[in-house]
């Protein structure tokens, strides 16, 4: 008995090393342990644990819940490291739990600036680790590195001013000995920029500006003082391909939102896709979905990584479907634009010059009388996480189908810490909903849409009743799980969108659904409402 | 599709660019954070008829939205901690009810309109008081807290020109041929729940059944040839009287 103790615990020390870097990029060797906010860099959201099939899932299990004392929206995806879970209850307390028990190791406890202001709730989608020390953006706009081993802050850095509405809400990403972040804020009028820190001490070791400076390149897509007030914020992860050295970010609109007036131009970089040296920031290629841009576009959504055959030939692929109701495929060494097709309703556009720049419906800009558009202002999809498979070569997206929003503009004058927006999306979605789902067919509907990247078509849907906030995590089994407003978690075949297995969890998902094992259970983990959840297979 | 939607737009709101839901989520906050002294119909403030389109400070919309979350200091209107967006809806709402308030006004008689309802209307075939009547139809112990007299009035005379989402019939049939309908409670992907017309509570499997579809005609019928516009102005004055339980 003595020795059999003796071997466990020896195993647990074996394998509670360090989180290096080399791991991080390799993550995909060690399934067990989920080390990233979308669990590799390419940020697929996909993962090779393979206990859980299609002729088992229906076995799942409820493991454990953990109840966080928080109302927030619970927009977390943990981290696990060798049985070991870090998450985030909103909007800043970061929690260490048992991953097989949901027993808490420790909690740390941060209250933000009352300063602090964010548009869209007092949120927090996770953490990053490297080697023993996790670190967390916070809403009021400090990058904080904890020690995992006991929550004890080590450094606090001051990314921005909350009181101009500088916020962070989205998980680090670390590059070798940097921990990259961007800030939120597109609403308030800030100057967006994404910059990385000494993973040691916090100090700043490069910088990128979302809105270019007088002094530098893309400048000259604002005139006047626009650039100042120009938003281009940053609210998801970013990806990182090692071999190019290239890390990508998705940013934010143009500040005031919908009206474009007083911002004449392309509006760089917002609404675009950069891909910056992780070594110094400098910026190596951009590409701009949403050209001046009045929707509010964002294209913060997760740069999926992926290498892929294209007409024949290799390509390091980037695919990214984006707010504006578009998939699209981009060539991540070069940043070409390779193909955009709608996978929801869209009539802002009507197709693409020959250099991927959207042709413009005319008419559809916002109005003092409200013109309708789709995708919708919330998008045909948004912050939550998409999948690709690469066993099914298909990506997968939660969408809202069939969603548009009348856009009306007004003119807005910056003042500090206000709300910049220009005017107001009409919605035909309730903001929140209440006990009862009395949706109505203008509201359109949520969906997982399946897409083939080589075509753009779509292969499969599963319909939901309500909208979707959920994100979407496939395996190596040919599972998908998702969720949404509803409540439910369910997984589908990834192949055919059937659906095999549901929970109902009582609480809107918000986040998106991760796996992980420990002592050789797979186990899939999602926040629903005010709670974590984890499931595994009957034993 | 789109032409539904501005076909929604345009005629239930007229010149303005809210949207139902917009108007929804307004309506949601309104009674939640207003109505406790404005009241539902936006008149009990003196100099105040918001029903009408007529406010004391301001009445452009970024005017409103400032009352609202900032306040009139130096009176009873107090700051509220919303997102300017959100204030934007409450104007939204604000607007519709003006748009649609006419100039019906509760000036019949309650008592009078009490005997039509509980007598000559049959009311109560359908709809439940204080614990008397049917619950095929909507509750109506609260309608006077929830709407105002110029919707309570056009439902009587048009029901089918506003129907609340809550109040939704729906017709489901089985795969065996089997019909079912009822009011629409909730619903979800996999599942519907409803009050049908023997008033029992159902959650049904939507895989079990073959149609699920809203039922184009209210059940309610119009009572513009029933009723004289007296009796009418009565049991819209009595309908309107109606508060729900009054707390100690």
């Amino acid at each position: 008995m003595k020795l059999r103790l003796l071997f466990l615990l020896s195993m647990c020390w074996s394998v509670s090393a360090q989180v290096t870097f080399d791991r991080i990029l390799h993550a995909d060797r060690e399934p067990w342990n989920w080390l990233t906010y979308s669990g590799t860099m390419l940020s697929q959201r996909f993962t090779q644990l393979n206990q859980i099939t299609p002729a088992n899932v229906g076995n799942l299990e409820l493991r454990w819940v953990w109840q966080a004392r928080s109302l927030e929206k619970f927009e977390a995806t943990p981290l696990v490291v060798d049985g070991v879970m870090y998450t985030v209850q909103a909007p800043n307390d970061v929690v260490a739990l048992d991953a097989a028990t949901g027993r808490v190791f420790w909690a740390w406890s941060y209250i933000p600036s009352q300063e602090a202001r964010v548009c869209c709730g007092r949120v927090n989608r996770g953490l990053a680790i490297l080697g023993d020390t996790l670190f967390m953006g916070t809403i009021d706009a400090h990058l904080i590195a904890l020690d995992a081993k006991n929550g004890k802050p080590l450094w606090d850095k001051k990314i921005g001013r909350p009181e101009a509405g500088y916020s962070l809400t989205h998980a680090p990403l670390i590059v070798r000995d940097k921990v990259i972040v961007g800030v939120a804020g597109g609403e308030y009028g800030i100057r967006g920029l994404i910059a990385a820190y000494d993973v040691k001490n916090g100090a700043e070791a490069w910088r990128f500006n979302t809105i270019p400076g007088p002094d530098e390149p893309g400048h000259e897509t604002w005139q006047n003082d626009a650039w100042k007030t120009g938003g281009g914020s940053i609210w998801v992860t970013g990806s990182y391909d090692p071999d190019l050295n290239l890390t990508y970010w998705g940013i934010g609109n143009p500040g005031p939102d919908w009206n474009g007036d007083s911002r004449p131009g392309d509006n760089l970089y917002t609404d675009s896709v950069v891909a910056l040296d992780a070594d110094t920031g400098k910026l190596k290629w951009q590409y701009q979905f949403s050209p001046h841009d009045e929707f509010d576009y964002d294209s913060v959504e997760i740069p999926v990584l992926a290498d892929v055959e294209w007409q024949g030939k290799p390509l390091k692929a980037m695919y990214w479907a984006n707010r504006n109701g578009l998939f699209y495929v981009i060539d991540r060494a070069t940043g070409k634009f390779l193909s955009g097709k709608p996978f929801v309703e869209v009539n802002w556009m009507k197709g693409f010059d020959e250099k991927g720049r959207p042709m413009r419906v005319p008419g559809k800009v916002p109005s003092n009388q409200g013109t309708l558009i789709y995708p919708g202002n919330q998008g045909g999809t948004n912050w939550y996480s998409p999948s690709y498979s690469p066993r099914t070569g298909l990506f997968y997206i939660s969408t809202w189908a069939g969603y548009s929003s009348l856009y009306v503009k007004r003119v807005d004058e910056y003042k500090e810490g206000n709300q910049y927006g220009g005017g107001t999306p009409r919605s035909p979605v309730p903001f929140s909903r209440s006990a009862q789902n009395y949706r109505k067919e203008d509201e359109g509907f949520g969906a997982v849409r399946a897409i083939d990247p080589q075509t753009g078509e779509r292969k499969w849907e599963f319909r939901m009743s309500d909208i979707t906030e959920a994100g979407i995590l496939t395996t190596a089994t040919d599972l998908l799980f998702s969720g949404g407003r509803e409540g439910y978690f369910y997984a589908l075949d990834a192949r055919s969108g059937s659906l095999l297995w549901k929970a109902n969890l009582g609480g809107a998902i918000s986040a998106g659904p991760m796996s992980y094992s420990v002592g050789g259970r797979q186990y899939v983990a999602i926040s629903a409402g005010n709670s974590l959840f984890t499931f595994a297979l009957r034993p | 599709m789109v032409g539904v939607f501005v076909l929604i737009a345009g005629s239930v709101l007229a010149q303005h660019s809210f949207t139902p839901g917009d108007v929804e989520d307004g309506e949601r906050l309104y009674l939640a954070n207003c109505a406790v002294c404005h009241a539902p119909d936006g008149n009990m403030v003196p100099g105040a008829d918001l029903a009408h389109g007529r406010f004391r400070h301001t009445s452009t919309d970024a005017g409103l939205v400032e009352t609202i979350l900032k306040g009139i200091p130096g009176t009873a209107m107090p700051p509220h901690n919303l997102p300017e967006f959100r204030a934007m809806t409450i104007v939204a709402f604000l607007r519709s009810i003006a748009e649609t308030s006419g100039n019906a006004t509760a000036t019949g008689d309650a008592a009078k309109g009490r005997t039509i309802f509980e007598g000559k209307g049959n009311c109560r075939n359908c709809h439940r008081v204080g614990g008397s009547g049917s619950r095929v139809g909507p509750d109506l112990s609260e309608i006077g807290a929830t709407r105002r007299a110029a919707e309570i009035d056009r439902s009587l005379v048009d029901p089918d020109a506003e129907v609340l989402p809550q109040n939704r019939y729906v017709r489901l049939v089985g795969k065996d041929g089997a019909v079912v309908m009822g009011r629409l409670l909730n619903q979800d992907a996999f599942t519907v729940q409803l009050i049908d017309t023997k008033e029992r509570l159902l959650s049904l499997n939507r895989s079990d059944f073959k149609e699920f579809a809203f039922v184009a005609k209210s059940p309610m019928p119009s009572y513009q040839e029933k009723l004289s516009p007296e009796e009418r102005a009565d049991l819209v004055s009595y309908l309107v009287s109606l508060k729900g339980v009054v707390r100690q």
